[in-house]
């Protein structure tokens, strides 16, 4: 069923192309993700929200405006490709925007390329804090990734003693652990007594996490890239009994993902996430979405953060055509971009910093809980409100 | 101590796993002299079996754990009768090229059937959480692996230094042109060892889901550990196997609890140095 919905959909995207051409103004989007290697489930993601958006939104356009997507598959991390690819769709298909991008590292060997051809280049994810300063013609749609530990360390380091750092060993791990650590420490009397860097093909936390049974800190802060990795983390955690000993185990959202939570199961319950996004918030314009997505997608389709991400991002698109009546023109689509701001968007109100052009959103503190009978992200409380990445805040400067 | 205590209880555990996944390798390495670098994808087809039949249709967990050895056997059976059978006595590189042909087959097929996430089953509830022995807590599927890993390794031992079969696997081993000349069938052999040690990657698969993560790119991920275990055991060799995966067991466990800072370098240092010294391993022919 899945895989005809795949077919159906990618039919979808060719029926939107081909009608592009016929009409007079047609505007092309080059969208640059991973549907195959690492980061797929993602980037599928990012695809199926986009046209999503794009069927949902036709009428919007300005008559006699069309709007193509060019998708293009980076394979995964995989800089030097990501450039070649976004080079082809400059010069060949000369694209009025470039978007996409699952990977930090992708997106910031394109950054030159969108400098110099002045592409405006919408982030749909690429989240190391870094990576909005290294063009000019950056926006970012997603998030930063000092964001969500900084303000979930504020948080803890307000309510417990003594706190224990485990992060992935690689870029968006270190961002975590220092300013979780920033975070944590700006409260009087909070201390971090370990920390741990984890290889990031670890599959087995259990001796890592023996470490910490042994030291019994009041909070465990995890940090470990989205979906399975933080499946097996869990599990550990709860096999050691960690829990039991009173030791709290908090993390981004990465270890609670929307749709890893089936293969969680009841181990996750109770687990406290900060994050700019969780599908079962009570918000019209979630609901919206998730009835949306499962109309075109299926029940059993859970849309990931990449999803709303990717949504918010065309939202931007159109925004900028629509403003421009079709004729888009790439300054002054990134005056309006760098502008953007709307309070419908599945993760609540978010809008860009003029300045920095990166993203100002909500963070989020969320529990796992039964709701339905289904396991959820039910957000509790907003521990950063319209918060902008605190090392872009400093390095903006 | 207790440290010390916690370190060999994981790292045996783990290299448990390794052993039962491995030693088919092994084997088939030393009696038939392929390079079987697929040899992670029955491991994983294993893993893919008990999820699904313990997952979608409610099969109990002993039942589902002999499922995914069948399951392996079979494939293993037909796959060395229909490929692999045409490559022996081939080039390593047609070897090579073979199975890692086989490899992105397998990733592609299990990604288009269950989807790129990864898969995981809940254990029954007498494997789940602790058990209190000693004073100590005990992660009671940990047990539940060396237990059954240590007696696989007894079976196996009677099988291959006790049993006709066994000494006849022992001697194509050795000598493939003697074990011939005098009326062994060695090809015979090679089928049934070949399904054999498939199988038991499966069941070292099945065993080790929550250890080494069932998903597409499996055979990929894990193949390096793999082929560590079998060079530093020595190719062909039931015990070099065994002493090799629990080393590298708990060398792994060891460097991730006290310097975890040096990552898996120490443990890929080690191996380099130990193979430098004796290229054939702890029990391999040295030659």
């Amino acid at each position: 069923m899945r895989f005809f919905k795949r077919i159906l959909s990618i039919a979808a995207v060719v029926s939107v192309a081909v009608a592009g051409t016929a009409a007079a103004e047609t505007i092309k989007i080059g969208l640059i993700t991973s549907s195959s290697g690492q980061g797929t489930f993602l980037g599928e993601q990012m695809i199926q929200a986009a046209q999503l958006y794009m069927n949902q939104n036709k009428d919007r356009l300005p008559a006699g405006t069309d709007v193509k997507l060019i998708v293009r598959d980076d394979g995964g991390p995989n800089p030097d490709k990501a450039r070649q690819l976004a080079q082809e769709l400059i010069v060949r298909e000369k694209v009025d925007f470039l978007t996409g991008f699952i990977w930090s590292p992708n997106a910031a060997a394109v950054a030159p390329l969108s400098t110099e051809a002045k592409v405006p280049t919408l982030l749909m994810n690429a989240g190391a804090s870094i990576n909005i300063t290294l063009s000019p013609y950056f926006v970012r749609f997603s998030m930063g990734t000092s964001t969500a530990p900084f303000y979930l360390g504020k948080w803890a380091g307000a309510r417990f003693k003594t706190s224990y750092i485990a992060v992935t060993d690689y870029g968006p791990g270190f961002d975590s652990e220092k300013y979780f650590e920033l975070g944590f420490k700006e409260n009087a009397g909070a201390e971090v007594v370990g920390r741990v860097r984890m290889p990031i093909n670890t599959a087995d936390f259990v001796p890592y996490l023996q470490k910490v049974k042994e030291l019994k800190p009041d909070v465990l802060f995890v940090f470990v890239p989205t979906g399975r990795i933080g499946v097996n983390f869990v599990k550990a955690f709860n096999d050691l009994g960690l829990a039991k000993q009173g030791i709290k185990l908090v993390g981004t959202g990465d270890i609670t993902a929307d749709e890893e939570l089936p293969s969680l199961g009841d181990a996750a319950l109770g687990l406290l996430t900060v994050h700019h996004y969780s599908g079962a918030a009570e918000r019209q314009a979630t609901k919206d979405f998730n009835a949306a997505w499962a109309a075109a997608y299926g029940k059993d389709s859970i849309p990931s953060f990449a999803a709303p991400q990717a949504w918010d991002t065309m939202d931007a698109i159109y925004e900028a055509i629509i403003a421009q009546e079709g004729k888009v023109e790439s300054d002054e689509s990134m005056e309006i971009l760098r502008n953007y701001k709307s309070d419908k968007s599945p993760r609540g109100t978010i809008s860009i910093d003029p300045k920095t052009r990166d993203i100002r959103q909500n963070e989020y503190l969320r529990e796992v809980r039964k709701v339905e009978g289904r396991l959820a992200n039910v957000e509790i409380e907003i521990v950063g409100q319209q918060v902008l990445d605190p090392w872009v805040e400093q390095n903006s400067k | 101590m207790l440290e010390v205590i916690n370190v060999v209880f994981h790292g045996a555990a783990f290299g448990m796993v390794l052993y039962v996944i491995t030693v088919g390798l092994s084997i088939t390495m030393g009696l038939m002299r392929f390079a079987n670098l697929a040899h992670g994808m029955f491991a994983m087809v294993g893993g893919y079996a008990l999820i699904v039949s313990m997952g979608r249709y409610g099969v109990p967990y002993p039942a589902a754990l002999g499922l995914a050895f069948v399951a392996s056997c079979l494939m293993g059976y037909v796959l060395e009768r229909l490929l692999y059978s045409r490559f022996y006595g081939d080039s390593e590189l047609a070897q090579v090229l073979i199975s890692i042909g086989l490899i992105f087959v397998a990733i592609a097929l299990v990604r288009m059937v269950f989807g790129p996430q990864s898969q995981r089953v809940d254990l029954p509830s007498y494997l789940q959480g602790q058990w209190h022995i000693f004073g100590l807590d005990w992660i009671a599927y940990r047990v539940f692996i060396i237990v059954v890993g240590a007696l696989l390794i007894l079976a196996l031992w009677f099988g291959i230094e006790r049993t006709r079969w066994g000494a006849k696997v022992r001697a194509a081993v050795d000598n493939r042109a003697m074990a011939q000349s005098i009326g062994i069938d060695t090809s015979r052999i090679f089928s049934l060892t070949f399904m054999l040690g498939s199988g038991l990657a499966g069941l070292g698969g099945a065993l080790g889901v929550e250890l080494l993560a069932v998903q597409p790119g499996y055979p990929f991920e894990f193949l390096v550990i793999f082929l560590m275990v079998v060079a530093l055991g020595g190719i062909g060799s039931l015990r070099g196997t065994f002493f090799a995966a629990l080393l590298i067991g708990l060398a792994d466990t060891a460097c991730k609890y006290w310097i975890p800072e040096l990552g898996s370098f120490l443990l890929y240092g080690l191996v380099i140095v130990f193979l430098g010294l004796r290229p054939g391993g702890l029990f391999g022919a040295q030659t």
